[in-house]
């Protein structure tokens, strides 16, 4: 079974090679490059803090992107070029394909967030090395090259798994522009999400304060996982806190992965 | 011929890509050059006031999403150009009317952007034209880090500049930094400051010690450079002092207000012309306090009004 996805996986990730998907890489380098030389004309002595957030947040989007992008055309691309039956006539299960459509965007999204997690670490370490006084200054909060990063990147990956989750699961049954729409929508209300929590405060029905908690628990928090501006501050983000998070982001992800697999394999191709 | 060929394959030979190619550059050099002869005869009006696009610090928090960090420094970069061009612009009817609405919503998309409530706070207490000249907002930014970051000392320890150097309220000065020194990690100096300001007020010993301390203490080089500029200020109006009792002298000697500098250095009162110490020649103005004044040419012009108004009128 693992082979059976592993091939499925490998081709999704070798055709966003080929689809020069990892060329977002050159246009990240190129801006965290110009955005090293640019910050320290703008801004007043702010050059780390600046680097370390437009680094964080633009492996985010670009992720985003990619994930919301390639997610929602992984099944219907396969659907309208009816490639989907010479997929399927193998010995390659529906659930086998859907797992290993992900796992392949997956693997698609991890090596370009490990090249953007690189280039920032270089950057960084290139301006303090160029200008000694920056690591004095910005060290004053958290350290230049601060391992801590990695923990903001984890999430992001984590956030992006849930993200491509869900474009796997639009694509199962819907059109590209009406999944990538979903996608975004659920990612935008997934960063207000804490405030279906507090619902009660503002409507006295119950009946719409439980509804509104019930939607709390059904749609990703996905807020959870934006810890940027605490390591960026060099503010302590708990191991504890980063595991669970994970773990929150990893089940939801299989959850709405399982729900794609259902959906697919209800589907008639005749 | 190479038409039909192109039909047939559907795809241009060498000569035809670059015949397309030089098309193309020609109709952008075409489009180009269409814009300079227009912009050379139908000047844009450009709209340089400041602009915010979002006034709402609530909407702003929203429309970030986890963006926030990186929409605060934007908001920062936009407070320092907006305070750069407006301190820069010769214009009579410059303002600093989006300093504070700026730096109010990076520090609220960034509660613990300790730069921009640190600088934020020099921008807006330093007096028109050099800053907006609003104590009120500089104490009110200060104020709203403190309460994001209670652990935060050099908060109240420049609350405590502000009302020591720009609202001259020694007791509100000495309160604040007191109030600094009894937070975990603040520097030993801020306690003696406090009592030294409570007890002898907003002379210039305790100035030159608050700057110095502030020079030595500084982690960052435009606070340096800002405090080192205040200590030679210090030392100009200490040399003033003097050069005010020498031209004092002058008068009581010769019953006359010197005409320049070479008219003291005949009477042997001094050596060479006196500089200050950015190196401009200090001005005789017999309608000056002291009848000596700084160059307005000089890097330490304005010198802190508090200072200049002790000083007497030549005698």
């Amino acid at each position: 079974m693992a082979r059976r996805i592993g091939l499925v996986a490998y081709h999704v990730f070798k055709e966003s090679v080929r689809d020069k998907v990892l060329y977002n890489l050159v246009l990240f380098a190129l801006l965290m490059i110009s955005a090293s030389y640019l910050v320290g004309q703008l801004t007043a002595g702010q050059d780390i803090k600046i680097i370390k957030d437009l680094g964080l947040a633009a492996s985010a989007v670009f992720g985003l992107f990619i994930a919301v992008f390639i997610g929602v055309g992984l099944v219907w691309k396969e659907v309208d070029r009816r490639s989907v039956y010479n997929v399927l006539v193998k010995p390659i299960g529906r659930h086998h394909f859907i797992v290993g459509k992900f796992i392949g965007l997956a693997l698609t999204l991890l090596v370009n967030l490990a090249v953007m997690a690189t280039a920032v670490y270089v950057v960084l370490a290139v301006m303090a090395w160029t200008d000694p006084t920056l690591v004095r200054t910005a060290s004053v909060e958290a350290p230049v090259v601060d391992p801590n990063l990695l923990k903001a990147f984890l999430l992001i990956y984590v956030q992006l798994l849930v993200v491509t989750a869900l474009a796997l699961f639009f694509s199962t049954f819907s059109s590209p522009m009406l999944s990538a729409a979903l996608s975004f929508g659920l990612y935008v209300v997934g960063h207000f999400n804490a405030d279906l929590a507090h619902f009660d405060a503002v409507v006295k029905s119950k009946t719409a304060a439980a509804l509104a908690r019930a939607l709390y628990y059904l749609l990703p928090n996905l807020a959870l996982f934006d810890v940027k501006t605490a390591v960026v501050h060099g503010t302590a983000v708990p191991a504890g806190y980063v595991l669970l998070t994970s773990g929150y982001g990893l089940l939801y992800a299989a959850a709405v992965v399982g729900l794609a697999m259902l959906v697919f394999a209800r589907r008639d191709f005749k | 011929m190479s038409g039909t060929a192109t039909l047939v394959t559907g795809r241009p030979d060498r000569r035809q890509m670059l015949a397309g190619l030089g098309a193309c550059t020609l109709l952008i050099a075409g489009a180009l050059g269409l814009q300079a002869v227009r912009e050379s005869q139908y000047r844009i009006q450009v709209d340089d006031a400041p602009m915010l696009y979002v006034t709402s610090v609530p909407s702003a928090n929203r429309l970030a999403l986890s963006f926030r960090a990186l929409m605060a420094d934007v908001y920062w970069i936009r407070a320092i150009q907006h305070y750069g061009d407006t301190r820069l612009s010769t214009s009579p009817a410059k303002r600093y009317s989006a300093l504070y609405p700026l730096l109010n919503l990076a520090t609220s998309l960034d509660p613990q952007f300790t730069i921009a409530y640190r600088f934020g706070a020099i921008f807006l207490a330093e007096p028109f034209p050099d800053g907006a000249g609003r104590v009120d907002q500089a104490l009110e930014l200060l104020n709203k880090g403190l309460a994001a970051e209670p652990a935060k000392w050099q908060y109240a320890q420049d609350a405590g500049f502000v009302y020591f150097w720009w609202v001259q309220d020694y007791k509100q000065a000495a309160m604040w930094f007191d109030k600094a020194s009894r937070i975990a990690g603040a520097p030993w100096w801020l306690r003696s400051l406090a009592a030294t300001i409570l007890v002898e007020g907003g002379d210039r010993r305790s100035s030159r010690l608050l700057w110095m301390q502030l020079y030595e203490t500084a982690e960052d080089s435009w606070v340096k450079n800002n405090a080192r500029l205040k200590i030679a200020q210090l030392d100009a109006v200490d040399e003033i002092d003097n050069l005010a009792r020498l031209v004092t002298r002058y008068r009581q000697v010769l019953g006359r207000f010197p005409a320049d500098w070479d008219a003291l250095r005949a009477a042997g009162l001094i050596g060479l012309i006196p500089s200050d110490p950015a190196g401009a020649p200090f001005v005789l103005d017999a309608t000056q306090p002291g009848g000596v004044t700084i160059a307005r040419s000089s890097p330490l012009y304005p010198l802190p009004p508090q200072f200049m108004r002790k000083a007497g009128p030549p005698s």
